[in-house]
């Protein structure tokens, strides 16, 4: 038998006005479960998420969250939540925003322990308002865990932080998730989702579009990257036309495609005899993968990350 | 029990008991501690709050005591402890109000284990201690330069006039915090204030006002206000409009603030 659920988003639908957030919507993650969540902007992450941290009603459809609705106090006890980094109360320091959301619960972490797991301790009697970007994203983080919580719902935990500190993040967040955690995150940093999530749920236009493990949503799309060298013009238009094109040959001789079907392109390439020397065909990145399901592709050049 | 490792499969009378919320009493004295704290860590707010009442009762009125006897002492310093309670209103309530509601901090705290009222709660008893700390150093002030005197049980029953007299102080300080951006309600709090306190008779007696201001004055909860405290605090007697006007007014002004606040969430959190 497995455990409940403890995410249960069950045909949710959100308008705001006319305009539709979430159509129909439909997750399930169980316990010590890491999901992502990858959509452009717009695509209705956040309305999910603030749906699950009850702070908004579904217009239509269920949310549940270990088992009750979050809009009560009660449940929401067993779950951590990360502030918006830039709103952290200015004139507080950093152990006492971290006793003051520790005072909500009755088992909480002790204060000494959350600052040392992210690191924290040399900055404990520092206001957050003269923190720097870094650090106070850290303690944003930092609070969703004071609770002890069976769930935690991060939304882009490391956007501004440099290498180290994003690394140092990721694995006070797995320690987490090993432990039996259920973790639920957002990120635009695709390397970010890889890192920390077992399971990926890509929505776009406030739909789920596809829903699987890492490599199966890259599967999905069948999306490839083909390398190879060649003067400019010398692949014609017509198979270029389901493409991406990323580098045309203007650039040393060098083209870069992202095509739907990879032995069908290579194939033409050879039947319409260009001459092309070092073929490489690779599996495309999550976020290409992403981009194709979402159909926000872009007409040429690289993706903005 | 402490289990340091959170997994959701475990079940128990223990672990069910540790994810209950806190109570509503801890979680209401928390985030007073909480709002006070950060209040108290921006100077510009406590020095005006406690400095300003004290102020104007030794530029005002230490001058002229011993000229006009203790009642008119005691009145001008009850007088200016309406001034403090509703300076407080409007400013930590009104304009602090409409400041947090533009923060995301604010909408954090929605997604913490704590319901409604005890973040209400903690709002008025953060204004209710702001008020006290108006109210030391003008009284301090009072008792050693002035001839204002009481008794205990005057000045006991004059604190719990300014407790009623307050009432729709406050709601005034809700309704504007809860339904202006923050920018407008700062204006608005300072647009309010000095007409309120002139009209109220909180800075020259009502004796002093032209005529056409003594009509106005009688129905402002300022006034109104002004006068239960100092009936209170004097044990003379308090007009019999006073009391309807308050009672009036915190009707008025608590039903615009509930209409606000629904409005609010209903916008925000809905």
């Amino acid at each position: 038998m497995s455990a409940p659920p403890v995410v249960e988003v069950d045909r949710v639908t959100r308008t705001f006005g006319d305009v539709v957030a979430l159509d129909d919507v439909s997750l399930t993650v169980r316990p010590g479960e890491a999901v992502g969540v990858l959509g452009p902007n717009g695509a209705g992450k956040s309305t999910l998420l603030s749906l699950l941290a009850g702070l908004r009603k579904p217009t239509s459809g269920t949310v549940r969250l270990a088992g009750g609705d979050p809009r009560e106090a009660a449940v929401r006890a067993r779950l951590g939540v990360t502030p918006q980094a830039t709103g952290l109360p200015q004139t507080l320091k950093v152990a006492e925003v971290v006793d003051f959301v520790a005072g909500h619960h009755r088992d909480p972490l002790p204060t000494g322990e959350v600052l040392e797991r992210f690191e924290l301790t040399g900055l404990r009697s520092r206001q957050c308002g003269g923190l720097s970007g870094g650090q106070q994203r850290r303690l944003a983080v930092a609070l969703a865990f004071v609770g002890r919580p069976d769930v935690v719902l991060l939304d882009e935990p490391t956007t501004g932080l440099d290498v180290p500190a994003r690394h140092a993040l990721w694995a006070a967040v797995r320690g987490f998730v090993e432990r039996g955690g259920t973790l639920l995150l957002t990120s635009h940093y695709l390397e970010e989702v890889e890192a920390l999530a077992h399971r990926v749920v890509v929505v776009g236009r406030g739909r789920v579009l596809a829903e699987g493990t890492v490599a199966e949503v890259r599967g999905r799309t069948a999306l490839r990257r083909v390398r190879f060298g060649a003067p400019p013009g010398a692949v014609p238009a017509q198979l270029t036309a389901g493409a991406r094109v990323v580098a045309d040959g203007t650039r040393e001789g060098r083209w870069e495609l992202l095509v739907p079907d990879a032995d069908a392109f290579v194939r033409d390439l050879v039947g319409a005899r260009v001459p092309f020397s070092e073929l490489e065909v690779a599996a495309a990145s999550l976020e290409e993968a992403f981009l194709a399901l979402t159909g926000e592709r872009a007409a040429g050049g690289e993706v903005a990350a | 029990m402490s289990t340091p490792v959170p997994t959701s499969t475990r079940t128990g009378a223990g672990r069910l008991a540790r994810r209950r919320p806190a109570g509503a009493l801890r979680l209401t004295w928390l985030h007073t501690r909480y709002q006070v704290l950060e209040a108290l860590r921006v100077p510009v707010m406590v020095v005006s709050t406690a400095v300003f009442p004290a102020l104007i009762l030794a530029v005002f009125v230490v001058p002229q005591s011993g000229g006009m006897g203790p009642a008119a002492d005691t009145a001008a310093v009850a007088q200016l402890a309406v001034f403090s309670a509703m300076s407080v209103s409007l400013f930590t309530h009104g304009a602090g109000i409409a400041e947090d509601r533009a923060l995301p901090w604010d909408t954090h705290l929605r997604t913490l284990p704590v319901g409604a009222l005890p973040r209400f709660a903690a709002r008025v008893l953060m204004g209710a201690a702001f008020t006290v700390l108006g109210l030391v150093p003008l009284l301090v002030l009072a008792v050693l330069l002035t001839d204002a005197t009481t008794t205990p049980a005057r000045f006991a029953a004059g604190l719990g006039a300014l407790l009623v007299a307050g009432l729709p102080l406050l709601a005034l300080g809700l309704a504007l915090g809860y339904s202006v951006p923050a920018k407008a309600a700062l204006a608005l709090a300072q647009v309010l204030l000095l007409p309120l306190a002139f009209a109220g008779g909180l800075f020259l007696p009502p004796q002093a006002m032209p005529g056409w201001l003594t009509a106005i004055s009688t129905w402002t909860p300022t006034r109104a206000g002004r006068d239960l405290v100092i009936g209170a605090a004097t044990g003379t007697d308090v007009p019999s409009t006073a009391l309807p006007v308050l009672v009036g007014w915190t009707v008025v002004l608590g039903a615009v603030a509930v209409w606000a606040i629904r409005r609010d969430q209903g916008r925000r959190f809905r």
